[in-house]
């Protein structure tokens, strides 16, 4: 299979129909055995690679619709201080743990009489960013560090991914926590702490990506032609590379969310009064007696969020047609 | 196979040595000094000096290291800031409260999971399947944290069943899991420690059997009249390897990975008491428990991939 790869320029600019620009691609990432002639047939419909991806996700009505809601989700955290019904800083003596649509506030108050619903807007941009920034420095990293060990393989390789290895051996919660932990909280520790976490699995996908493709006969082919490491890296290694990276950072997107809010929840991450869904449900953990429905609130919150952003992923893994 | 089981096992000295560097360095990535904890404020440039050299921070950092390793390896932690109690003892008591977790929540996932897991995987694209699909990923995407609150606020709350926290008026020395008086507490904790593998098995396990219901042996079974009871049997056999590596990885979770359901229920495990030496700053507790808890998932690790080689004849060969 590998002998017709070669003679086919990277995957860029190809214009083939749907079937064969899957068959094309599975081609370069060592995927099923394919013979030539199964390439062949002339383009009816002309289509690249990203076109048929965008093709299959606008028929996934499910991953449009999950993905909709994630949009809406990051909108009201981004348009909070416009659409929050009431200061979510503001104390009151009197209207302490008040139950669902108390005086307007509709998701009801917590123990200092602040408005949950406002408290919820504005700690979505606390709970989203924590789940995202971690995310985007472990995927720029981690798959940095794997590439390079994929592509130059031998001690590199060796000391690359066994330091790799040794947090491996750290249940994530349990990293996280300690990190987290022995540097004393706050949201900029607790985001170093998950990008930690996430770094060596984030290289372990890249340099497993980078070496397939290292591999394939078209990367001698071009070494052959005179391309330097950094032009083979940058226009031959990334281009297979990056589907499985991004793919492999929207489903941890999710898992960042939980651990993130898993932190504050301990009194790891956002420190009171910021408003972030896991210190919200932390603090309101104490009421379960008084307002046991307000107090299920923020978790929900979190929990809505990261169902979604876990769908999404599913679907777009299913759309890139990328196995892990 | 002998030489698969030594190379695996020696491979893991590596790890557990890097693991030790990582708890050992724990204590510097504190800001300020790691002696903060321990002196007034007060304190004289000589009790400074005095307590540095008893602690033995006086010495270069490896050094350090070295004598800190030795005294781990002889089981000697140190002794708890908050408590003044050796910390092996308050290590090894908190892992036994966390292991009877794990020990009830590990075979409830493992089956549930596995059994939702096969079926979804035996029926691709039927409405079971959908079911179970939807379940997995609901069960992957709960905060456990939160789960735990909510059962609590359902059970303990508003029905009144069972209790919300704790392991009872006498603690883990008056426990007694005969007796439902001491029992139900263990139910929650559970529950909610069962949930996410069960989500992570399931979805694990459908994918696997999917996988090897695709590939030509199957077809081969099918072609020369198996009944389709066997078929599937060939069919699990051949995935459980996968299936059993998750397994394993899932046990070392529910071990080293328990603080938050542990925090919820205040069970009196090795993350609850984590959680308490972070509070108090309390460093020899906070680098025993994680030394032993990533100790603890490195054997578990080690020890599953020795019963899938057993079991898998190509993981030796390879």
């Amino acid at each position: 299979m590998t002998d017709y790869s070669s003679v086919i320029p990277a995957k860029a600019g190809i214009q083939v129909d749907e079937a064969s620009a899957m068959a094309l691609d599975s081609c370069f990432r060592g995927g099923d055995d394919l013979i030539f002639e199964e390439l062949a047939p002339p383009a009816t419909r002309v289509r690249g690679y990203w076109q048929s991806v965008l093709y299959r996700l606008q028929h996934d009505s499910v991953t449009l619709v999950f993905a909709a809601i994630v949009l809406l989700i990051v909108l009201a955290a981004l348009f909070a201080p416009l659409i929050a019904p009431f200061d979510p800083y503001k104390e009151s003596i009197v209207g302490r743990l008040k139950p669902f649509g108390w005086r307007g506030h509709l998701l009801g108050t917590d123990e200092l009489g602040r408005d949950v619903l406002s408290r919820l807007l504005y700690g979505g941009r606390v709970s989203l960013s924590m789940g995202v920034v971690p995310v985007l420095c472990a995927t720029l990293i981690g798959g940095m560090l794997g590439v390079i060990a994929g592509f130059l393989g031998g001690r590199v390789n060796t000391a690359i991914m066994r330091t790799m290895d040794v947090f491996y051996a750290f249940p994530s919660v349990l990293l996280a926590v300690a990190i987290a932990g022995a540097m004393g909280g706050g949201i900029g520790n607790g985001m170093l702490a998950l990008t930690m976490v996430f770094t060596p699995p984030m290289c372990r996908v890249a340099e497993t990506a980078t070496t397939q493709v290292r591999a394939l006969d078209f990367i001698e082919a071009a070494r052959a032609s005179g391309a330097s490491t950094a032009a083979i890296i940058r226009y031959h290694v990334l281009g297979n590379v990056l589907g499985p990276v991004f793919i492999y950072a929207s489903s941890l997107v999710s898992v960042s969310i939980l651990l993130a809010s898993g932190l504050s929840f301990l009194g790891l991450g956002v420190r009171p009064p910021t408003p972030d869904w896991g210190l919200m449900l932390s603090t309101l953990r104490q009421s379960i007696y008084v307002v046991p429905l307000v107090c299920a609130i923020p978790g929900l919150a979190i929990f809505i969020t990261s169902i979604c952003c876990n769908l999404v992923s599913d679907g777009l893994r299913a759309a890139m047609d990328v196995r892990m | 196979m002998g030489r698969y089981v030594l190379r695996r096992i020696l491979y893991a000295i590596p790890i557990a040595f890097g693991v030790s560097v990582v708890c050992f360095s724990l204590v510097y990535l504190a800001p300020g000094d790691p002696l903060q904890t321990v002196l007034p404020p007060d304190a004289t440039a000589e009790t400074i000096a005095i307590v540095k050299h008893a602690y033995g921070f006086d010495k270069p950092l490896p050094m350090q290291f070295l004598i800190w390793l030795g005294r781990v390896l002889t089981g000697d932690f140190g002794v708890s800031i908050a408590t003044r109690r050796p910390v092996f003892l308050e290590v090894t008591d908190a892992l036994s409260n966390t292991a009877l977790l794990a020990m009830f929540a590990a075979p409830i996932a493992f089956l549930t999971g596995y059994v939702m897991g096969v079926v979804a995987g035996c029926f691709p694209g039927r409405w079971l399947d959908r079911v179970v699909t939807g379940a997995a990923v609901m069960g992957v995407s709960l905060p456990n944290y939160w789960l735990g609150i909510v059962l609590v606020i359902v059970f303990a709350v508003e029905l009144m069943l069972l209790p919300a926290t704790g392991m009872g008026p006498s603690g883990s020395t008056g426990f007694h899991i005969y007796e439902w008086s001491s029992a139900k507490f263990l139910v929650l904790p559970v529950a909610t420690l069962a949930m996410i593998p069960i989500g992570i098995l399931s979805r694990t396990t459908r994918a696997a059997v999917a996988e090897v219901r695709n590939q030509d042996f199957v077809q081969t079974l099918h072609a020369k009249g198996l009944s389709e009871w066997a078929v599937i049997r060939h069919v699990l056999k051949n995935s459980l390897p996968t299936v059993m590596a998750v397994m394993g990885l899932q046990f070392g979770y529910l071990i080293g990975g328990s603080i938050l359901v542990e925090t919820v229920f205040t069970w009196p495990g090795s993350g609850f008491l984590l959680s308490k030496a972070i509070i108090n700053r309390d460093v020899p507790v906070l680098q025993g428990t994680i030394l032993t808890l990533s100790l603890v998932f490195v054997t578990t690790n080690l020890v599953v991939d020795l019963l899938q080689s057993l079991i898998d004849p190509r993981i030796r060969r390879g």
